[in-house]
């Protein structure tokens, strides 16, 4: 054995003391639903973790209602100072349960556990603690002088970090004084589940918050559900795009956060190292599961071949494996639907004429794995340059003056988040401001933090979470002269109806 | 003995000229009392289209200037219509029967209203935007910025006040717009057009078209590039289609407004039409 | 150990020169002022990711295995004393008498005046009589560098004629900042010429940077090359005498350097992070760093070592822990 195979790491999965089965989470309990139930497995194994309920038609107009009556007689009277407390209690709660809701989330998603440990999880305690403070404050989030909570939200939120988008969803709706029906994917209920537990530990008003599990059926149901005021979505663009067809003509304010195909501009004057360590990190976090994931590089064309020659070693010591292992870096990929989208866009890659490299690494037998890819020679026109894969696949094209740069960056409907890197700081602002995205990380990239604004441009969606930006989501305004509202189709005062 | 009026051929406004409809389409246009005030160009949907390509390719300029000059540019427009003034009241008197004063209130309040969103050119991005207290080394700052191409349509039962409190707050951050304007009473838009072209206003930054939003408007909401839909004067229409046309690219919508709030100045109809950006960047002394 | 193992010792290293002309400030200037930029908050956070590998059983057995092998074993102390040098060299001889299956570090590094005591009291030990441990001298004005540069050969050839195997010099890092890198330059030339013994063979060199004087991670990157292309045999972060000592995130940086010129000219450079790494898990972040950034090649004390004297107590301890399953204490080892 040498060195650098490091023996196996596990993080012990004994902390979890899961149930054999979960009900749905409505009114502050755990109930049946009327749907039948789907078993979670992990990805990593293809062995069941536990049995969730499918939310019915029914079951979700349940945990409307019950949301609605919380609203109503509990939270939309309860102070801000009151409505905050009950946010730090959730934030601390989640500290204390950090290790238990990591292994779980790596447990169900395929995520490696140094992710979901050191990013995922003390994210979410830092979003319920960032909006904590702002329950009392809603006076100074630039709506007026007293700005009102929706109503009722209805979530709808995604695989790949599934207790993290959690909290970009519940915790600004409670701070702006919502209450909120959630749903999450149904490969990965297992964190939301968890973290219901965690809302009976926090002695949350029942209804407050209610979880509904189940597959596109109940998130159709729940978005198209007349008692809501409020739909925020986040996952795909198709999904996105017939959602705000399912909302149009209502009164129900919408966010969506949906799909990007990022450049990752590399410049012959970048910290080069860094700048290959932005790349891993841009495409391979999360198993390129991240809807900003870096996925186009694009490398000033006389150091292309040095930086690709450094991405290639850099990426023959990655370690894909277990995700509950501490020395892992790429996980499993979180399904077999996913796993099969990833591999054909890759063989069209491999069609279209791309060269294909992965690092030589052994994958697992059972579960779903994808090696570490990269294709160089990518031209705009290819589809693995214009479709999200949303896996550790990266395009790598080439350009050669910033403004080459800028116009391939652009090229693209989506419009989530870029990257430039590059020691000089009037073409970095300069290239910043031209890239039409909502997130540009310079010298960096996958960086989150609950007082940053996130979201996109185009067809990357509309509205922005984390910041007062994200709270402004969850509010409307009262009116008055200095009023900034931030969020997109919206109706300037609520009045919008159906013709 | 009175002399025998110039009567003004009404056309449509794009890219900064004053082409007819390429359809070849007119209709009339009557005051009150059913008397024929003039033949308006009724656009058509390649009008549309055409508008779409002028107001893209204005986008650059426009959002690239800078918010001073943006907002003179803005305030040029107070001053230049400032100058049509009785222009302006003579066609809402003869178009709608309103009353001399309340003419003159309308006329006034479109000129103020310009010279009040031309002031947030230049200080809407500081209450939009900020420096955000990450928690970590790195300098992060949120700036709002145009979303692009805009297109409107106008308040039908204010074609002069209605249509410049639809234009301006979109032009404040640097959105370029194609804007349908009043069906019914179109005359104003174009007088208004006029002013434009003679203002210091980039041509294709603003468009008009005149005729049917009944017909020109979903060409607009489904355009791949259009990036948002103003149905602030759509009440009457389908709008419900227009907006799930508009999902088909994500298009922002503004869905219609009561007749009250289409013409209050806002600035939230600034901030409609602008996109958060963050911008991250490490920092470090060493 | 094929050939390509064996480091080139700086005679048999050819000199790569890559630009034009003699050694200039100026040319300096412009060769090191083009290497790429290093961005602090990126190679921060890759070094602590580094930080986060868990290394468990068999692989850290291994690990502390090889750290013992790495190991400069120091003292470096104004009251330094002939008994003192001979604890120390007895420790590295034998660092656990309780458990003779524990390796002998790589080397003692003292200060010149101490070099012949520590080559008697190793004796047969001594890497020059056949043994496995090698003696360093810290010379060059150490560790201010702050002599002329009579003084700094002068102290050099002492040390090799008192029989170091290995000379730490340090660069003048006041030169460094004002932009004489060509009088660094030459200093590095002259001192690795008086570490020639009359016999043709010569003491290895290693440069001490003391990056937490040079204050940027564009310095040390500049430095290390400048280092490098004068002849260093290792390029070393610190004296121990300045704060910040080594870090992980200045060390991967050098690695970054050592790996480059690998990949540019085929030559294998060793780096010696020095001072502040006192714990068996510090060192094994370092060992990740090494094998993750320029290879496991680099784990061997040709390439690599670790300017340490407290990090040894505590690789001990974790050792017995091993052995014994329970933890050990400080009085569980000798002290020097």
């Amino acid at each position: 054995m040498t060195f650098l195979d490091y023996a196996p790491a596990p993080e012990s999965a004994s902390i979890l003391d899961l149930k054999p089965e979960y009900g749905l989470f409505i009114d502050g309990a755990f109930v049946d639903g009327t749907g039948g139930t789907f078993a979670t497995i992990s990805p990593a194994t293809e062995k069941h973790i536990t049995t969730v309920q499918s939310a019915s038609e029914a079951d979700v107009d349940r945990a409307v209602r019950a949301a609605r009556r919380a609203y109503d007689t509990v939270w939309s009277r309860m102070s801000g100072a009151d409505r905050g407390k009950y946010l730090f209690r959730i934030a601390r709660l989640v500290q204390e349960r950090a290790r238990e809701l990591a292994v779980a989330e790596s447990l169900d998603n395929g995520k490696p556990i140094r992710e979901s440990r050191d990013v995922d999880v003390p994210l979410v305690a830092a979003w319920f603690f960032y909006y904590a403070g702002w329950a009392d404050k809603l006076e100074h989030a630039g709506l007026g002088s007293a700005p009102r909570a929706l109503g009722v939200a209805g979530q709808v939120i995604p695989w790949n970090f599934p207790l993290l988008m959690l909290a970009w969803k519940i915790a600004p709706a409670l701070a702006a004084g919502n209450t909120v029906v959630l749903k999450p994917a149904e490969t990965t209920p297992l964190t939301a589940l968890l973290f219901a537990e965690i809302l009976q530990q926090a002695d949350l008003p029942p209804g407050v918050v209610n979880i509904v599990t189940g597959a596109g059926d109940t998130g159709s149901a729940l978005v198209t559900h007349p008692g809501i005021d409020k739909v925020a979505f986040t996952g795909s663009t198709a999904v996105g795009r017939a959602i705000a067809k399912q909302v149009a003509g209502s009164s129900k304010r919408l966010t969506l956060e949906l799909g990007g195909k990022a450049a990752n501009i590399v410049f012959d004057d970048a910290p080069v190292d860094q700048a290959v360590e932005g790349i891993v990190n841009g495409i391979f976090f999360n198993q390129g599961h991240v809807c900003c994931a870096g996925s186009r590089l694009l490398v000033q064309e006389n150091v292309h071949d040095e930086v690709i020659e450094k991405l290639k070693r850099r990426m023959e010591t990655l370690r894909v494996g277990d995700p509950l292992d501490k020395n892992t870096d790429i996980g499993a990929i979180n399904s077999a639907a996913q796993l099969e989208r990833i591999r054909s866009l890759s063989e069209i890659g491999e069609r279209e004429g791309a060269e294909r490299w992965s690092p030589a690494c052994e994958l697992p037998e059972n579960g779903f794995w994808f090696a570490p890819t990269i294709f160089t020679g990518v031209d705009t026109s290819h589809r693995i340059a214009r479709d999200e894969i949303f896996g550790p696949v990266l395009s790598v094209l080439t350009f050669r003056t910033p403004a080459e740069a800028v116009a391939k960056a652009n090229n693209t409907p989506y419009g989530l988040s870029a990257g430039i890197w590059s020691d000089k700081g009037s073409k970095i602002l300069a290239i910043a401001n031209d890239l039409r995205a909502g997130v540009v990380w310079a010298n960096t990239f996958n960086k989150f933090d609950p007082s940053s604004p996130f979201g996109g441009f185009k067809e990357s969606g509309y509205g922005r979470e984390g910041g007062r930006h994200g709270l402004a989501a969850y509010l409307a305004a009262s009116g008055g002269a200095s009023t900034v509202q931030t969020e997109q189709a919206a109706t300037p005062r609520k009045k919008g109806t159906r013709k | 003995m009175t002399r025998l009026a110039v009567a003004k051929t009404y056309k449509l406004y794009i890219g900064g000229a004053f082409p007819r409809s390429e359809s070849g389409r007119t209709y009339a246009v009557a005051d009150p009392a059913g008397v024929f005030l003039a033949n308006a160009a009724q656009a058509s949907r390649k009008d549309a289209r055409n508008a779409v390509v002028a107001a893209r390719g204005a986008v650059g300029g426009w959002s690239g200037a800078t918010a001073y000059n943006r907002g003179q540019v803005l305030y040029r427009i107070a001053e230049m219509m400032e100058g049509r003034r009785a222009q302006f009241v003579d066609e809402l008197r003869s178009g709608l029967g309103l009353s001399e004063r309340d003419a003159v209130a309308d006329v006034d309040a479109s000129i103020d209203r310009w010279v009040w969103y031309a002031g947030w050119a230049d200080k809407y991005a500081q209450l939009v935007g900020g420096a955000n207290p990450v928690s970590g080394p790195y300098f992060n700052l949120s700036v709002p910025v145009p979303s692009g191409v805009i297109a409107i349509v106008a308040p039908q039962d204010s074609p002069l006040l209605g249509l410049v409190n639809v234009v301006a707050p979109a032009l404040v951050a640097g959105n370029t717009v194609v804007v349908i304007a009043s069906e019914r009473f179109p005359l104003p838009a174009m007088t208004f057009a006029e002013v434009l072209a003679t203002s210091d206003v980039p041509k294709g930054v603003v468009n008009v078209l005149t005729g049917s939003p009944a017909e020109i408007a979903p060409w607009l909401a489904s355009h791949a590039d259009v990036d948002g839909l103003d149905l602030t004067g759509a009440g009457s229409l389908d709008w419900v289609d227009l907006e799930i046309a508009a999902a088909d690219t994500l298009t922002r919508v503004l869905r219609p407004s009561q007749a009250e709030d289409a013409v209050a100045q806002s600035l939230e109809r600034v901030i409609a039409w602008t996109e958060i950006k963050t911008v991250w960047h490490t920092q470090s002394l060493r | 150990m094929t050939d390509t193992d064996t480091p080139a010792a700086p005679a048999d290293r050819a000199l790569v020169r890559p630009f034009d002309g003699p050694a200039t400030d100026a040319a300096l200037r412009r060769f090191l002022h083009g290497l790429p930029g290093v961005d602090a908050v990126g190679l921060e956070q890759r070094a602590a990711t580094l930080g986060t590998r868990s290394i468990k059983t068999a692989s850290k057995a291994a690990a502390l295995d090889t750290i013992v092998s790495l190991i400069d074993l120091t003292t470096l102390e104004g009251s330094d004393t002939p008994g003192r040098v001979r604890s120390l060299v007895s420790k590295a001889i034998s660092p656990d008498p309780g458990d003779p299956s524990v390796g002998r570090v790589a080397a003692v590094c003292v200060y010149n005046d101490m070099v012949g005591h520590a080559v008697s009291a190793l004796g047969r030990h001594h890497a020059a009589a056949g043994g496995d441990i090698a003696v360093a001298a810290v010379s060059t004005a150490f560790p201010s560098g702050r002599a002329s540069l009579a003084v700094k050969l002068q102290d050099t050839s002492d040390a090799v004629a008192a029989g170091a195997d290995e000379i730490d010099m340090v660069i003048d890092r006041g030169a460094f900042l004002s932009g004489r890198f060509g009088q660094v330059y030459d200093e590095i030339v002259a001192v690795e010429q008086a570490c020639r013994r009359p016999d043709g063979s010569h003491a290895h060199l290693k440069v001490i940077l003391e990056t937490g004087e040079l204050s940027t991670y564009d310095n040390v990157r500049r430095a290390s090359w400048l280092a490098i292309l004068a002849g260093g045999d290792f390029i070393k972060t610190s004296t121990g005498k300045v704060a910040p000592a080594a870090t992980l995130p200045v060390t991967l940086l050098m690695l970054e350097v050592v790996r480059d010129w690998h990949l540019a000219t085929g030559q294998r450079i060793g780096v010696k992070p020095a001072g502040g790494i006192r714990t068996s898990k510090d060192a094994i972040s370092y060992l990740v760093a090494v094998a993750e950034t320029v290879g496991e090649e680099w784990l061997s004390p040709h390439l690599f070592r670790f300017g340490a004297s407290s990090l040894l107590d505590d690789v001990l301890m974790q050792k017995q822990k091993i052995a014994t399953g329970r933890y050990s204490g400080p009085d569980y080892v000798s002290v020097v």
